[in-house]
């Protein structure tokens, strides 16, 4: 459904670069996934995918950034990267931890407007005040449940097209 | 027809026992219900996934705690990852048993010998919880073949 009345029409209508699918609005939101974890990555995919989303998985935050076009040495202007929706990100991973991705992603000036989501399995509330206070949308525990996740898809659509948001009643 | 029906029974009973004794909790319900045609293995590539994770996890245990000084936040950390993976695929028994192991890393700042032992010890039940798991799982997944090869199907979950 096209809404004619939002200049900055984010996700859904851009075809320039949308790399893979050839369709012209991807109707897919499209989901990163950073987990070090071999079993959680494999989880959030099936989980992603249950609920109409594209993913792409990555092992840690490095990678994470180099796909959304914020790695070392990588210049923004990169139409290579993947136009991502919203981002999932565990808050433990050696290396670079999920909070330390988050603060990466909400200081760059071409990524900060994604929602970025931080899971953890640990209930700790500084843990969860500090990422919310540095710009994550949520922070849910793991293991994450397809409520879960479809809560989250619902709140993409809205924040996207507050028109379709309106489909989501009841799902 | 009659031997798919048993096998069925069996199979549910068996589940049943497993979730009663705890060694399995309801996260292993929530990654049968994401299985369907398009993906009919997928319990099966999960948990796949998780006993080569757990062997690796095990191994890493093991070399951490021959070390001549044992530094406890890596063997935190690998517990860590145990913890979260068995909790992730609903293997109740081996998340509760990283759980003790964890409280006990976290109790190590005392010098000598007793936090390495609590440790061994602690690894060496991780270890037997995995294995016991591992057996059961391995069953169940034998089962579900069997009905299949039978003509079967899976009971619904």
């Amino acid at each position: 459904m096209a809404t004619s009345s939002s200049s900055s029409s984010s996700s859904s209508s851009s075809s320039s670069s949308s790399s893979s699918s050839a369709s012209m609005g991807d109707e897919k939101p499209h989901v990163l996934a950073v987990d070090d974890s071999l079993v959680d990555r494999k989880l959030i995919e099936k989980l992603l995918t249950k609920s109409s989303c594209k993913v792409t998985t990555a092992e840690n935050g490095k990678k994470a950034l180099e796909l959304l076009g914020l790695g070392d040495g990588q210049r923004t202007f990169n139409n290579n990267v993947c136009k991502v929706n919203l981002i999932i990100t565990d808050y433990c991973m050696p290396g670079m931890t999920g909070y330390e991705l988050l603060k990466k992603i909400k200081e760059s000036p071409s990524m900060k407007h994604i929602p970025v989501v931080v899971v953890s399995s640990e209930n700790v509330p500084t843990r969860i005040k500090k990422c919310l206070d540095e710009g994550a949308q949520e922070f849910m525990l793991k293991p994450l449940q397809l409520s879960d996740v479809t809560k989250l898809r619902c709140q993409l659509t809205k924040f996207s097209n507050p028109h379709k948001g309106m489909l989501c009643m009841g799902r | 027809m009659d031997g798919v029906v048993q096998l069925q029974k069996q199979l549910v009973d068996y589940i049943a026992s497993l979730f009663h004794e705890g060694f399995l909790d309801e996260q292993f319900n929530q990654l049968q219900q994401l299985q369907d045609e398009s993906n009919p293995d997928f319990v099966v590539e999960v948990v796949s996934l998780f006993f080569e994770d757990s062997e690796r996890l095990l191994n890493e245990l093991a070399k951490a705690l021959e070390q001549e000084t044992i530094d406890f936040r890596k063997v935190d950390a690998h517990v860590h990852q145990f913890k979260g993976s068995s909790s992730s695929i609903g293997a109740h028994r081996v998340q509760n048993v990283c759980i003790t192991f964890r409280n006990y890393c976290e109790e190590q700042n005392v010098e000598g010998v007793e936090p390495w032992h609590r440790c061994l010890k602690c690894l060496q039940q991780v270890k037997h919880e995995y294995s016991l798991v591992r057996n059961k799982l391995e069953t169940l997944f034998q089962l579900e073949k069997q009905i299949i090869a039978a003509g079967g199907s899976l009971p619904a979950t």
